[in-house]
């Protein structure tokens, strides 16, 4: 995928907690320079998998490499690597000054240098005028700052975030992202960003891993990732998706029992054979018109169905819309106000080109579809 | 305390805060407020000439400028020497002990702890007197060194200053190790692997983050060995051999044998301000430590 050499290889990395299993086999490549983000739902190991390359976890099996050296032997304190706690972790008993300045002591760097990239960094997070104030004196997205800041100032290889933005507000939040990716691209840190915020992995990331249970299921670039999830808990999970469960048809289109024939891609041109298949459609990707005064189709419509909810977004409108026959509505993103209220008959259609089939019986098998999904 | 079905008037509250306070109360002015008021009374008057208070004598303050004279000044000095000496050991065994604790499975710490306040369960005197069967001239330890042949004649064990430190360091161990054992527990180990994370080998860490963390609880152990190593007299009444003379055996001495109560009031009034100084030391450096979390 990228041409850059990897700096960390991460093979079949396992780790189980008693009757959990945090880390299940994971496979990662992670590039120098690169900002990689972890997404996937609470529980399925992000943080596990952090603290196994901090050195602070020790996994039951596989092997971490660091520019093609060995990292698992390597203690935690001789690794070039930083975490940013999710707790923060913050020294108690230590100024904000002292915890930002504790890493870079341990290096035995000379005072002044200390106190000036103590002094750059404190500014780069915006806390400047609280460097005296004890962490107990501090806000919670002020110590979430102290906390990225004592980790970005010892400007390790890699960077291990956990959630590093969650309790921002979004003006904060917004800064600190674009401070992160001056980091990446003028100390050539290298980022590895547990975020919830999907829209967040998104924007920042280069490449992005969707976890699941303690398994990789996909690693992709975010448009990558948007456009072609591979298989159905990757679909539901990253963005919003209409997915539609039926059977490929050899000719083009998915039918659907009960509904009728949806555009999709032609079975062979995805790669798979007639047959069992799901179909994923993005909301944005449906049109909306409303039904003429008679209740009469029009020619290109797919779906009819009822205006069940609409919502506003400031740039745009969430509309669901329920069709006889599904069991779940289908959203549909338009730009601005909707032009229709609840409870209007609307059709719906989309293009062949705006669907993708990302499951079939054959890729089921391959992917692990045993994960029970009702987007 | 505002809870929000409590809805009972001010008089009742008012009962049941009487009712909660009272017996502790009470037991505070029967056994502490009236004793302490008869001692500081006796502390002003003269001894009878047959023991007792001479009260027809009057008021006086030659008791407290008895206290000035170097024979009494040099018995606190020896008494501050042995008590400090067993807190600072009490501290040395007792630290690493409560961090071992801490280091094991939760089951085996329950155990363990157990296991430390154990001696407490056996009479106080019963344990002293053990030691004299280990220390003294015929006893386990002089015996089993001659018999392997460490040494040809006894070691004068017993009735020394170390007799009574190893006494009172038996005694008081335990009250070390648990504040030591809760506050080591307390530190949250996220700390640190933060500390390991940002390069700080483990005794850095050590140095750097859990001793600073546990000072609270130091301090606390200090004081909890300290203070009734400094008033007791039972250790060096029977493992000193009345060689060591400390402040306890000063102040049971005036009662019990020289009868001057109230120069013995003076000496009890004297320790009791020293370690209410103590106390407030104590409270006030906690009290700092505690605040910067
Ligand atoms: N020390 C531990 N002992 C027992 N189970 C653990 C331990 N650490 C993690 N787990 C379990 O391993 C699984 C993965 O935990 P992990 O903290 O990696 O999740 P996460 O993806 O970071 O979740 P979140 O997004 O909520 O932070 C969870 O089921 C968790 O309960
Ligand atoms: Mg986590």
């Amino acid at each position: 995928m990228s041409p850059k050499p990897a700096l960390v290889r991460i093979r079949g990395v396992s780790r189980r907690f008693r009757d959990t299993v945090a880390l299940d086999g994971v496979d990662l490549d992670i590039a120098a320079g690169e900002f990689f983000a972890l997404l996937g739902p609470s529980g399925c190991g992000k943080t596990t998998l952090l603290r196994v390359l901090a050195g602070l976890e020790h996994p039951d099996s596989g092997t971490v490499t660091l520019d093609g050296r060995d990292l698992l032997s390597v203690p935690a304190h001789r690794r070039p690597v930083n975490l940013m706690f999710q707790s923060y972790a913050l020294f108690p008993h230590m100024s904000v000054e002292r915890n930002i300045a504790y890493g870079l002591a341990r290096e035995r760097l000379p005072r002044a240098e200390i106190r000036e990239r103590v002094a750059a960094v404190l500014a780069t997070v915006g806390l400047g005028t609280e460097a005296r104030r004890m962490p107990h004196q501090l806000s919670g997205g002020q110590r979430q700052r102290v906390a990225l800041a004592r980790a970005i100032v010892k400007r390790p290889r890699l960077l291990l975030l956990d959630e590093p933005l969650s309790a921002l507000d979004k003006n904060v939040r917004a800064e600190m992202q674009l401070e992160l990716k001056r980091l990446q691209h003028e100390a050539g840190i290298t980022f590895l960003v547990v975020t919830h915020d999907q829209e967040e992995a998104m924007s920042l990331a280069d490449r992005i891993a969707v976890l699941d249970r303690g398994r990789v299921l996909q690693v992709d670039t975010p448009v990558g990732l948007y456009r072609r999830p591979r298989g159905r808990f990757v679909a539901g999970f990253v963005g919003s998706n209409n997915l539609f469960r039926g059977r490929l048809r050899a000719s083009g289109g998915l039918e659907v029992p009960g509904v009728g024939v949806l555009p999709a891609p032609v079975g062979a041109e995805a790669g798979a054979t007639a047959g069992a298949a799901i179909v994923a459609v993005r909301p944005e990707g449906v049109r909306l018109a409303a039904a003429d005064a008679h209740g009469t189709v029009g020619a290109e419509a797919v779906l009819s169905g009822t205006v069940l909810d609409v919502s506003f977004h400031g740039g745009s409108s969430r509309i669901a819309v329920t069709v006889a026959g599904l069991e779940t509505p289908v959203l549909v993103t338009t730009s601005g106000p909707a032009t229709v209220t609840a409870g209007a008959r609307v059709t719906l259609s989309w293009d062949a080109d705006s669907a993708v089939l990302i499951e079939t019986e054959e890729t089921t098998r391959k992917v692990g579809g045993e994960t029970p999904c009702d987007p | 305390m505002s809870g929000g079905r409590l809805k009972a008037g001010p008089a009742v509250r008012a009962r049941a805060r009487l009712a909660l306070i009272g017996p502790g109360f009470s037991y505070l002015v029967v056994l502490l407020v009236l004793p302490l008021a008869l001692v500081i009374g006796y502390s002003v008057f003269q001894r009878g000439r047959f023991g007792g208070i001479a009260y027809e004598d009057g008021v006086t303050g030659d008791n407290f400028a008895r206290l000035a004279d170097p024979l009494y000044a040099g018995v606190l000095t020896d008494s501050l020497r042995i008590a400090g000496l067993t807190t600072v050991l009490a501290l040395a065994l007792g630290y690493p002990t409560a961090y071992a604790i801490t280091r094991l499975p939760a089951r085996w710490r329950t155990v363990a702890l157990v296991l430390v306040v154990l001696p407490f369960w056996t009479n106080f005197l019963i344990r002293t007197y053990a030691w004299i069967v280990l220390l003294s001239s015929e006893g386990v330890v002089n015996s089993a060194l001659t018999g392997i042949g460490v040494i040809d004649r006894p070691l004068e064990l017993l009735y020394t200053d170390t007799a009574v430190v190893v006494g009172l360091l038996y005694a008081y161990l335990p009250l070390m190790v648990l504040p030591l054992y809760s506050a080591i527990e307390r530190v949250d180990p996220r700390l640190l692997e933060a500390s390991a994370d940002l390069g700080a080998r483990p005794v850095r860490t050590f140095l750097s983050v859990t001793l600073p963390l546990t000072l609270p609880g130091v301090l606390t152990g200090c004081v909890f060995v300290f203070v009734p190593s400094l008033g007791n007299f039972v250790v060096p009444e029977l493992l000193g051999g009345g060689r060591t003379v400390m402040v306890g055996n000063l102040i049971r001495d005036q009662f019990l044998s020289a009868r001057d109560w109230p120069f013995g009031s003076v000496l009890a009034l004297a320790l009791m301000a020293f370690l209410v100084l103590l106390l407030m030391a104590q409270a006030w450096a906690g009290q700092r430590l505690g605040g910067r979390r």
